[in-house]
């Protein structure tokens, strides 16, 4: 604790005595754009696979022909029950090592990055969209704001303990730049653009 | 931390350059880096806005850092954060282990955090008998290999595939000769996993603390950060107070502009914010000065704090991509690291500042608008100053000031021998040598433009017609 | 309208002809140009290897030479940038000041003060433009890669003026080529490696000549493409602008 004290005090001499104000975010984020293509294409563009559903059934149904059904598949949405569990939430989360595909709702997604948020109450667990060798997270196309900019308009005041954005599958560039997905995440990225 | 004698920038520089086709193979690596950062950048029609609220508000958090540190503290405490505070390495390397001790463990999975690379964290604990795994694929290959990352954001940049091959042959058993980029990433993942699974203590750096909320932001695209904290009982976020922002609505400023200026992507795959802990479960932030307080009471310097290590400046910087993050001695390298070491050490750093043409492009990068290259030379008056410059360039410079400051001795000293050639630029102690080994001297002309001014300006032929 | 010609120091010893063909540019584009004698250096060299310290002298003696011009001007963004950022004197700083604010480099000079973007000229070959970091970067000569902004340049807008020259477009168009002052020989591995890459991307383009603003940078890249045989050769700016009558 002496060190606080010690700190702050050497902060407090040698801070400078400028600037009071915050500048105006008003200003950013006006620019225009179609907000679903612009996902997409955003999207395609960092290694996700964008599919526009109309309705749950047809998310069963794609899920039922891409996937492995015997494998484990987990949910937090009651609407997928028939084709995953949803009695994983209060499990140790290293038991869900063996998770072969999560789906998860997001609060929103933002078109220039395609990111997705979701905060723990959404997903069950938090590691949840991580530990699982694939991901599919669904969204309203009626939540897809332009920009960031609208995005912390939206989260506002929102109280959780852990959210973060989603933008695409798992990946790194650090042998030789090349691009490899399914660094520790998710290998892949669905995004059910829901009508 | 070191004992080794540091090697200076330019003696590094030069043995980088001996493999010619490496060094250009590197340069075009971090240039293609540079060019996908203009490319996603000048998509965004706010950028220079964009840059420009950046600033402005990383200003304002050094105005008033002392409030929203305070007022962070209070709000992570409030979400049941356990804070610390480091007034240097040492003490932050303490308070680390203090929590690995009270909870018995000897092994920790840690995600990038170049803060405990300028702290020496995986040394000290090392010799404390506690294992650290380093989980962002770059740093696990560096750490394999001894050595320090060479980038802040592409650790083993320096790399090729081929090392890197070489390198988990030896170690993790992949296939000799095995080069794939997939192949050797996949092994990595596997290798890893394991080691997420099994670590009762995670470690990650901060990207942003945000005093309003009391939380904290992490930015990778591996999800390495996230494995680690979310399967662990304790979760350990370490930061240099710099990484404070005013309110949660400003990371829709930087999160718009971090992953653009790194790398060109839009946003980095993963962008978590940490509030709470996991029922049941422990997180603790660590606080970190070690001189940044002195560099915020450095006036010329303070704005270098304005940083959010996103590495644009060390992509274009043509000197970094020309003799590698390794020639800078410092945990941070490049432009950026420059302006940093020597407040953390002068006389071991007083090289940094002069290992640049000042030619700006850093500062035109920074999407927080640091005056990087200013900041540059107003450290080189600060070296020579304190006396971090050899000697004989002093003298030298002595020289010339005085043949410079008087035109009579300066036209004597230019007929006799063009004292400018020999002593600009740098022919200082007459080490004409070094711009001749791969260049030629310019010709000396028959007379110099002053010469033949007084021959043949309008006002002499005027005189002389009269 | 009085112009003050300043030469820096290495153009004046090593490059007449620059300074002539900047001289007789300007007269020729109706100015009233006088160099004063008594100049010697701007003090960079010195300032940019820490010893701003040491260039009072230096300051005292552009002041006492270029006071009571109404512009200077220079065949170097690199020396003016200099000038006006530093030119500093406690006990004539109104003077200084003054200066400053009349500095100009020569093609900034003739397209924001004479306002004029045509220039009278011949220069039949294949050119590539050398964009120097100080002119542009920091006398924003010329619009930056690295920013979101619409494209200009005051150099090239001139250089299209000029009838048969046929100005490339290069693959890194501002990169520097690694001279820096006394960078060139306490970093002389990277300042040639920058050097012999800005010549490469030249090169590529199949160039006869390499021109620019600065004859520093030219200087630099003279002497590598002479070491290398090269046939690419250099040339001033001002010497392509002036080029009708020579």
């Amino acid at each position: 604790m002496s060190s606080k004290g010690e700190i702050l005090k050497r902060i407090k001499a040698n801070q400078p005595n400028l600037v009071s104000e915050l500048p105006n975010l008003n200003l950013l984020g006006s620019e225009q754009f179609d907000v679903l293509e612009t996902y997409k294409t955003v999207l395609k563009g960092i290694g996700g696979d964008p599919v526009e559903v109309a309705d749950y059934n047809e998310i069963i149904n794609y899920i039922k022909s891409n996937y492995n059904l015997e494998k484990r598949l987990i949910t937090t949405l009651p609407e997928l029950s028939e084709i995953a569990s949803l009695d994983w939430k209060t499990v140790d989360p290293h038991s869900l090592q063996d998770v072969e595909l999560t789906v998860v709702k997001a609060h929103f997604g933002v078109a220039e990055n395609s990111g997705l948020w979701v905060t723990d109450d959404i997903l069950g667990q938090r590691v949840a969209p991580f530990i699982t060798q694939y991901l599919a997270i669904i969204v309203h196309k009626k939540d897809l704001v332009p920009t960031m900019q609208q995005a912390y308009q939206r989260i506002g005041n929102m109280e959780y303990g852990f959210g973060t954005f989603i933008a695409g599958p798992s990946k790194t560039a650090d042998i030789e730049q090349s691009l490899v997905l399914g660094a520790h995440g998710a290998r892949g990225l669905i995004v059910f653009l829901l009508d | 931390m070191s004992s080794e004698k540091t090697i200076s920038h330019s003696v590094a520089a030069t043995k980088f350059n001996k493999d010619v086709e490496r060094v250009n193979w590197h340069d075009e690596t971090l240039w293609f880096v540079r060019s996908k950062r203009d490319k996603s950048a000048h998509q965004i029609a706010d950028w220079e806005l964009l840059r420009e609220t950046a600033s402005q508000i990383k200003f304002n958090v050094l105005s008033n850092i002392h409030d929203y540190l305070v007022e962070f503290e209070a709000n992570a405490q409030r979400n049941g954060i356990i804070v610390h505070w480091a007034a240097d390495a040492k003490e932050h390397n303490e308070i680390v282990h203090s929590i690995m001790a009270k909870h018995e463990v000897k092994q920790m999975v840690k995600s990038k955090s170049m803060l405990t690379e300028e702290c020496h964290l995986n040394d000290y604990l090392a010799e404390k008998g506690i294992e650290v795994i380093d989980s962002d694929l770059g740093e696990y290959i560096v750490q394999l290999r001894k050595e320090p990352p060479s980038h802040i954001v592409l650790p083993a940049i320096h790399l090729k595939k081929e090392d890197v091959s070489e390198t988990f042959h030896e170690h993790l058993g992949t296939e000799k000769g095995n080069f794939n980029p997939q192949y050797l990433t996949e092994s990595a993942r596997q290798s890893l996993r394991n080691t997420f699974l099994t670590r009762k203590v995670a470690l990650t750096g901060v990207n942003f603390a945000v005093a309003e909320t009391g939380e904290v932001v992490v930015c990778t695209n591996e999800g390495n950060a996230d494995m680690g904290a979310h399967l662990a009982d304790v979760h350990i976020a370490c930061m240099g107070f710099e990484k404070l922002i005013p309110k949660r609505e400003h990371l829709g400023v930087f999160l718009r502009l971090l992953a653009r200026s790194a790398t060109g992507q839009p946003i980095t795959t993963f962008s978590s914010h940490f509030k709470k802990p996991r029922d049941g479960k422990e997180m603790h932030i660590v606080i970190v000065d070690n001189g940044r307080s002195t560099q915020l009471g450095r006036e010329d310097f303070r704005n270098s704090l304005k940083c959010i290590r996103c590495g644009a400046c060390m992509n274009t910087c043509p000197v970094y991509r020309r003799s590698g993050g390794h020639s800078y001695h410092n945990a941070v390298a490049g432009p950026i690291g420059s302006i940093l070491a020597p407040n953390l050490d002068m006389s071991k750093n007083a090289d940094l500042p002069f290992a640049s043409t000042l030619c700006g492009s850093c500062t035109n990068v920074c999407p927080v608008k640091i005056d990087i290259h200013d900041q540059l030379y107003k450290w080189r008056q600060v070296l020579v100053k304190e006396g971090h410059t050899p000697k004989a360039k002093t003298i030298a410079m002595k020289t010339m000031a005085t043949v410079l400051a008087n035109p009579t001795v300066f036209n004597i000293a230019g007929k006799s021998g063009r004292f400018v050639m020999k002593n600009i630029p740098g022919m200082v102690n007459n080490k004409m040598n070094k711009w001749y080994d791969q260049r030629e001297m310019p010709d000396v002309p028959e007379e110099s433009f002053r010469e033949w001014y007084k021959k043949n300006s309008r006002e002499s032929k005027e005189k002389g017609n009269e | 309208m009085k112009i003050g010609l300043f030469i820096p120091c290495y153009v004046d010893q090593f490059y007449p002809k620059v300074g002539i063909a900047t001289y007789e540019l300007l007269q020729k584009l109706g100015c009233d140009v006088e160099f004063p004698m008594g100049q010697t250096c701007c003090g960079q060299p010195m300032a940019n290897s820490g010893y701003a310290h040491l260039t009072k002298g230096c300051d005292a003696n552009f002041i006492a030479n270029f006071s009571g011009f109404d512009y200077i001007v220079c065949p170097s963004g690199s020396c003016v940038l200099h000038v006006k950022d530093h030119l500093h004197d406690e006990k004539q700083e109104e003077k200084a000041t003054a200066i400053r604010n009349t500095v100009y480099e020569l093609t900034e000079f003739i397209t924001d003060v004479l306002k004029i973007d045509h220039i009278d000229g011949r220069f039949p070959y294949k050119v590539g433009m050398h964009v120097s970091c100080h002119g542009q970067r920091g006398l924003k000569l010329s619009q930056m890669s690295e920013l979101n902004a619409p494209f200009f340049s005051k150099p090239e807008q001139l250089l299209h003026s000029i009838k048969d020259l046929d100005l490339v477009a290069l693959t890194r168009k501002d990169e520097c080529c690694g001279f820096g002052g006394t960078f060139c020989v306490t970093e002389e591995a990277v300042s040639v490696k920058m050097g012999q890459d800005r010549i490469k991307d030249h090169e590529s383009h199949d160039v006869d000549y390499i021109t620019g603003g600065d004859m520093s940078c030219l200087m630099h890249l003279d002497g590598i493409l002479k070491r290398q045989k090269s046939r690419i050769k250099t040339i001033h700016i001002a010497e392509i602008l002036n080029s009708l009558e020579n």
